[in-house]
């Protein structure tokens, strides 16, 4: 377990045993409903939900990662604290990924700099420290550069869409991968925020805090205005799609990997087993009961009961079956072509 | 195929497997695999299989004699299990490399074509001269040529492991496929754990692939030269500068010309130098990490050769050295328009011939539906 002076942990609340935290304050949570100067933290709480609601990261009170004054110190931590038991006290689930993940954008604020302060050797360490004792990836600093083995790097980085983080556009050395600071931390973003997210789920719920009935209702309202539905607002195919289609048409050889797309993403559109089955037809080596066998394998109706979802973009890539046009329009999976937020 | 061509095959493989059961490596953690086979003439997979040792592999062998034998590179806790019960753990790297995917331009002259509506048998064609059917099966035969590009494919391969990806020499095996390629396994290495999606990042780096030009020194504003690559460098800066540089002189005249031609024509500079360096494996094999392979030391059916492991890969010649079958003659009517080669000897082109030829070379021909059992 890690041991964080007072600085750290308004910079990293998410690390601070909350309970123990309060308890060693001297406070208990009911005070923050009534306490006049405690109500201050609560209002800071309130804002920093409402900044990450709005999908732009808390500036804390600290000047270059430190506290000027005690209070200030525990006004951070206090209305992090805070802010996890409103939001537990709201039950939306939008709130929670919105927050965790401002937070964890906040956190790697610090984290960058305390990796690239080359001068102070216990900040780097305390940097690595979290990141090995949250993600357990050993990184190791060489000259200005983090270390990572490949295969930590690839875990964390394949959820990323932008090309810059694949492996072909990063230095690899003996099966190590070379990365600057922000990239180190921007690695782990999304585990960070998973962390957090992690921790507020997991925090058993209050029970209501005379005094905070209002500001939760608001907090409900901001929520529910920003859950996005979507809607088909056209019918066309992705490219991807009508390729394959294309290409069975002019019966020639479709690979499995395309068939299996192709396959997986009508069923994704709603169309049954039958109506896909005849597309096959055209196939070089088509077999109705093979064809069949397989698409119900797909659909779940046969076999694991597993239904197979369409491959993403990325995969897809990989397997050149991708014909990106600008239509696609950055979506990451075919089966999001054509739909639009409502 | 009829029953005489199985029963031929059957036997030529049986004795193999009694002569040279050696030639089998038992899976290490034989317990934790999935095995599979397959039976001639049955569309009937044998998956979900576990064997506790190499006796029972021996005895998979001998009771069922498979056209074709498959092992996992996946450990699992129960292989014998149904797909998503099995609890898979890790599975070993394994890079599949074929001279079918190389774009060799000897390739149409080795190649022949078999109708699946008449059967007619012709060198290398898009459509069926006798029924014009455009359904056609492509069978290839042996070529130096198509073996000497996958080599160097291979070399590319495990430079790269070595070199970028520290991965332990003796850890890298070389395996001819018993067809026209080759299988490199790679086995306790960093990898063991990693799942598909990761593994395709590996595959696009070996190939070389969604490279941008900011990797290679080329900035989208405000380009300068001293960001450009060397040769000195490791991992692909320094191969990506001897492809696109050449040579030390020509270094500063290239980096010119790359930054007068600018940003989007050094993106398709990077599409052609993929071409060029990047490796040729096909990615789907990599990337399935729940797939069964075939086992070294078996028979691949679509030839009668084995699949076997490489020690020396310059040296190796799969047409004589993976050619394990006797040299009885047997007496086939053969159809094969295209000279080939086993064992050091010469065969064909036959047309619609009845022959007498070793067994090796008759297990061949029928493998590949080129001939029938007399």
């Amino acid at each position: 377990m890690l041991v964080l002076g007072q600085d750290e942990k308004a910079k990293y609340p998410f690390l601070a045993d909350a309970g123990e935290y309060l308890k060693d304050k001297g406070f208990s949570l009911t005070q923050f409903g009534s306490d006049p100067v405690l109500k201050l933290s609560v209002e800071k709480a309130l804002h920093r939900i409402k900044v990450a609601a709005a999908g732009e990261v808390y500036k804390s009170d600290l000047i270059d990662g430190q506290a000027s004054k005690d209070y200030v110190l525990e006004r951070e931590v206090f209305s992090f604290l805070l802010a996890i038991v409103l939001i537990k006290l709201t039950g939306m689930s939008t709130l929670v990924k919105r927050f965790a993940l401002a937070e964890a954008r906040r956190a790697e604020n610090y984290l960058e700099k305390d990796l690239g302060n080359a001068s102070n050797k216990s900040k780097i360490d305390l940097a690595t420290r979290i990141i090995y004792d949250l993600f357990n990836i050993e990184i190791i600093k060489e000259n200005d550069f983090f270390v990572m083995p490949v295969s930590d790097y690839l875990k964390h980085s394949v959820t990323f869409h932008e090309r810059e983080w694949k492996l072909i556009n990063r230095h690899v050395e003996n099966g190590k991968v070379f990365l600057t600071p922000d990239k180190t931390v921007r690695l782990i973003r999304k585990e960070l925020g998973n962390y957090i997210s992690s921790k507020i789920t997991n925090a058993p719920k209050p029970s209501m805090i005379p005094g905070l009935e209002k500001i939760v209702d608001e907090l409900i309202t901001i929520s529910k205005k920003l859950t996005p539905t979507y809607a088909i607002t056209t019918g066309e195919y992705p490219p991807c799609i009508k390729h394959a289609i294309d290409v069975l048409e002019k019966g020639e050889n479709l690979p499995h990997s395309g068939r299996f797309m192709l396959a997986t993403f009508l069923l994704s559109r709603g169309q049954t087993v039958q109506q896909i089955a005849p597309l096959f037809k055209n196939a070089p080596d088509y077999n109705s009961r093979v064809t069949l066998y397989q698409l119900n394998h797909l659909a779940g109706t046969s076999g694991s009961a597993t239904t197979y979802a369409c491959p993403s973009c990325e995969k897809l890539k990989t397997q050149d079956l991708c014909f990106i046009t600008k239509e696609c329009d950055n979506i990451i999976n075919p089966s999001q072509f054509g739909k639009k937020r409502k | 195929m009829n029953e005489i061509n199985i029963k031929f095959l059957e036997d030529s493989f049986k004795k193999y497997y009694f002569n040279h059961f050696e030639l089998i490596p038992i899976p290490q953690r034989t317990p934790e695999r999935e095995f599979g086979f397959q039976k001639f003439n049955s569309g009937f997979f044998n998956r979900h299989i576990s064997l506790k040792d190499g006796k029972e592999l021996r005895l998979l062998f001998m009771q069922n004699t498979p056209s074709d034998v498959y092992c996992s590179n996946a450990y699992y806790a129960f292989p014998n299990s149904p797909m998503n019960e099995k609890d898979w753990k890790e599975a070993d790297l394994i890079f599949d490399i074929d001279a079918k995917d190389l774009d060799l331009s000897c390739r149409p002259n080795h190649t022949v074509s078999i109708c699946n509506q008449c059967s007619e048998i012709t060198k290398n064609n898009n459509q069926c001269t006798k029924c014009n059917s455009s359904k056609l099966e492509k069978k290839s035969l042996p070529c130096k040529n198509c073996m000497d590009a996958s080599k160097i494919e291979v070399e590319k391969l495990t430079e790269i492991l070595i070199n970028d990806l520290g991965i332990e020499k003796e850890n890298i095996q070389i395996y001819f496929s018993g067809n026209e390629g080759f299988h490199v396994y790679v086995y306790n290495s960093q990898f063991q754990k990693l799942g598909s999606k990761e593994r395709s990042e590996l595959v696009d780096y070996i190939m070389f692939r969604g490279a941008i030009p900011e990797t290679f020194g080329m900035k989208k504003f405000k380009p300068n030269r001293s960001s450009f690559p060397d040769f000195n460098q490791n991992g692909w800066n320094g191969r990506f500068s001897k492809q696109v540089f050449g040579s030390k002189s020509k270094r500063s005249k290239i980096i010119s010309e790359l930054l007068e031609n600018g940003y989007s024509s050094f993106q398709k500079t990077l599409e052609h130098v993929s071409e060029e360096i990047g490796v040729k494996i096909d990615p789907n094999v990599t990337m399935d990490i729940h797939r069964i392979f075939r086992l070294p030391g078996s028979i691949n059916s679509k030839s009668g050769l084995t699949k076997l492991l490489c020690t020396d890969i310059t040296k190796f010649d799969p047409y004589n050295d993976a050619c394990f079958l006797n040299d009885e003659p047997v007496e086939v009517l053969a159809t094969c328009p295209v000279e080939f080669k086993l064992k050091n000897k010469k065969f064909g082109p036959f047309l619609n011939e009845k022959i007498s030829i070793p067994t090796y070379a008759a297990a061949y021909l029928i493998c590949k539906k080129l001939a029938t059992i007399a």
